[in-house]
Order: structure tokens, then C-alpha cells, then sequence
């Protein structure tokens, strides 16, 4: 087997193993990243919501926040595992075709 | 260490973004000349590997989160500058479509992990490995060494960019207009908590990575593309 076919099957194997990196967290229950609060956790940490942080916080809307469908913060572990492994692959597939594209693009022009 | 909207004070995301385009440029410019055309899939599977390593978040118990990146093991694979690339995309779609990293930050962001993280790992690497055969031990510990300290390099500096908002936003009566942690806090925290847990992470994924393809593709780990 090409060495490529078998990294993308370990890949693949991560991509099933991937919401450890949800369930872990919560078992053990470790917060956010640090630096990485939402603006209630942030009022908890400091008592007050920075007024840019406010502003900002809500910019961009993501379509899978968190790697979860938008909606679901209130569903249990096994939905948001689904979820996760979803996430994981379409972003596994996505980065990789934009990665691949860009890759033959460039080479494509040095030609 | 993907920091989020609102942590950074217009002055530094656009700092970061300004840095960010011609390192770009110059990334596509080296790729462009350096990559070969065979490379191309190992270039997108190290991307989303990537990206699927940055969903194990590894707790601290009734702390807080954090995990490895792979970016070390990009540019150990296929050169700093391929890495630049893989990791930025890995980041963009990360910010876009899941709001991990925020839109602002993004040039702070792809600076921390995908230009200092392959950076540092990859002349570290280099510099430890030194004539080493392909398929020695040494290696594996160079791999190791350079994911464990790329990584803390990077969350230092996050810890940097973050802890320097209270200084350079506030308001009149002192509060905090972005990140409302100092430097004093701020970098312990994000240094500390990668010398402990997260950095020996990208250390272990890297080393055993590279212990694998010694065996599995050894012709992988002799040249890179830049």
C-alpha cells in the first residue's frame, strides 16, 4: 500500500477517535482554553465584559460553532460527539482540497 | 492558542495581518519553486492532520484546555514554508466554518502557530539531527525536542500578545478594553501550561510520527521542499 493511503487511513482513524478531545475535557471538567472565554465566562473571571470584547466577540458567526450544529450547546455528549467527528471530517476534507488545490496551482504556473 | 475576536486591540491584529501577507507571498513564491508535484497529497494530508490534532483537546483537570498543533511535523516533512501554507489554511477553516480563532486574530494566530511553530521546529530539528542516518534514534529525539519547544515558543508569544492589551486598551478608569489579563498573567499561563502538559504533546505526536515513517517511508524524512 502507498504510504499516502496509509496516512490517510491513520487520519481517518483520528477522525473517529476525535471526540476524546470533547469527552476528556468535560469528564475531567477542564473550562475553555485559556484566553479563550466566552464574554459570561469572562464577566465571572473579572467581573465586567471588556466594552472590545463585547463588540467583537460576536463578529462572525460561524455555521459549526465549537464543531457543533448551531443550536445544540444543550444536547448531550454522544449528539455533540457526532457532531464533532462530522466537523472533523468535513474540515479534514476541506483544508486538505484547498491545501491539494493551491499545491497545483502554484506548480502548475512554474511549468 | 487560537485566539479569539475581542482579545486583541485593533493596533496588534493588524500588526499580525500586515506581517502575515508577505510572509504569504513569500511562502507561495518558495513552494512554488521548491515543491514537487509527488508532494502535493502528503502537503494536504499534513494540513488536515493538522487540523484533526487540533480537536484533542487535552484537559487540566478543573483547569482549562489545550493541545498540539503538528505544525513541527509539516515542516519536518515538506520545509517551513510548506508549512506556513498548510498550517494558515488549517486556521482560515478553522475561524470561518467552526469560529475557533477568531476573523481578526487570524494574522496573529497563523503568525503564533503557523509561522513560529514550523519555524523554530524545523531548524531545531535540523540543528539536532545534524548528519544523522534517516532511520536513527536521534532523529526521533530531535522531532520530540523541536514540537516541544516550537510549541512553547508560540504560546509564550501568544501569551505576549495577549497580556499586552490591558496596557495598550483601557479605559479611563482602568478597565480593560480586550484581553483584561496582563502580561504577569498572561504568560505564565499560556507558557506554563504548555511547558507542563501541552508541549510534551506535540512533542510525543511528532517523535512517533517520525519513528513511524522511518519504517513505513523512510524516503519521506531525507528531503524536504524548502
Amino acid at each position: 500500500m502507498k504510504i499516502t493511503s496509509k496516512l490517510w487511513i491513520g487520519l481517518g482513524i483520528f477522525v473517529l477517535l476525535s471526540p476524546l478531545g470533547l469527552i476528556l475535557p468535560a469528564h475531567f471538567k477542564a473550562g475553555s482554553a485559556w484566553g479563550e472565554w466566552g464574554a459570561d465566562e469572562i464577566k465571572d473571571l473579572v467581573g465586567y465584559v471588556p466594552a472590545g470584547l463585547k463588540k467583537l466577540g460576536g463578529l462572525w458567526n460561524a455555521p459549526l460553532p465549537d464543531y457543533a450544529f448551531q443550536g445544540w450547546e444543550e444536547k448531550g455528549l454522544t449528539h455533540l460527539s457526532f457532531a464533532y467527528i462530522f466537523s472533523a471530517i468535513l474540515g479534514a476534507a476541506l483544508i486538505a482540497l484547498v491545501v491539494w488545490l493551491m499545491g497545483k496551482i502554484l506548480i502548475k504556473q512554474n511549468k | 492558542m487560537h485566539i479569539p475576536d475581542g482579545y486583541l486591540g485593533p493596533a496588534t491584529s493588524g500588526v499580525f495581518c500586515a506581517a502575515m501577507l508577505p510572509i504569504w507571498i513569500t511562502a507561495s513564491r518558495i513552494v512554488k519553486k521548491t515543491l514537487q508535484a509527488k508532494q502535493i497529497p502528503l502537503l494536504a494530508i499534513g494540513a488536515a492532520f493538522s487540523f484533526v490534532i487540533m480537536m484533542f483537546n487535552v484537559p487540566i483537570p478543573g483547569g482549562s484546555t489545550g493541545h498540539a498543533v503538528g505544525a513541527v511535523l509539516v515542516a519536518i516533512l515538506l520545509g517551513p514554508w510548506a508549512a506556513v501554507i498548510a498550517i494558515s489554511v488549517a486556521l482560515v477553516i478553522q475561524a470561518l466554518l467552526f469560529g475557533d480563532g477568531g476573523i481578526t486574530a487570524i494574522g496573529a494566530n497563523c503568525f503564533n502557530m503557523g509561522v513560529v511553530i514550523p519555524f523554530v521546529g524545523y531548524y531545531l530539528y535540523k540543528l539536532i539531527s545534524g548528519d544523522a542516518p534517516v532511520d536513527s534514534n536521534r532523529r526521533v529525539i530531535a522531532a520530540g525536542v523541536a514540537g516541544y519547544i516550537g510549541i512553547n515558543v508560540a504560546a509564550f508569544l501568544a501569551g505576549v500578545e495577549l497580556g499586552l492589551q490591558p496596557v495598550l486598551h483601557h479605559t479611563a478608569q482602568g478597565q480593560a478594553l480586550y484581553c483584561p489579563y496582563g502580561l504577569k498573567i498572561a504568560v505564565p499561563a499560556m507558557a506554563g501550561e504548555h511547558l507542563l502538559i501541552f508541549g510534551w504533546v506535540e512533542a510525543i505526536v511528532t517523535a512517533l510520527v517520525v519513528k513511524y515513517l522511518q519504517k513505513q517511508a523512510p524516503e519521506l524524512l531525507g528531503k524536504e521542499a524548502s
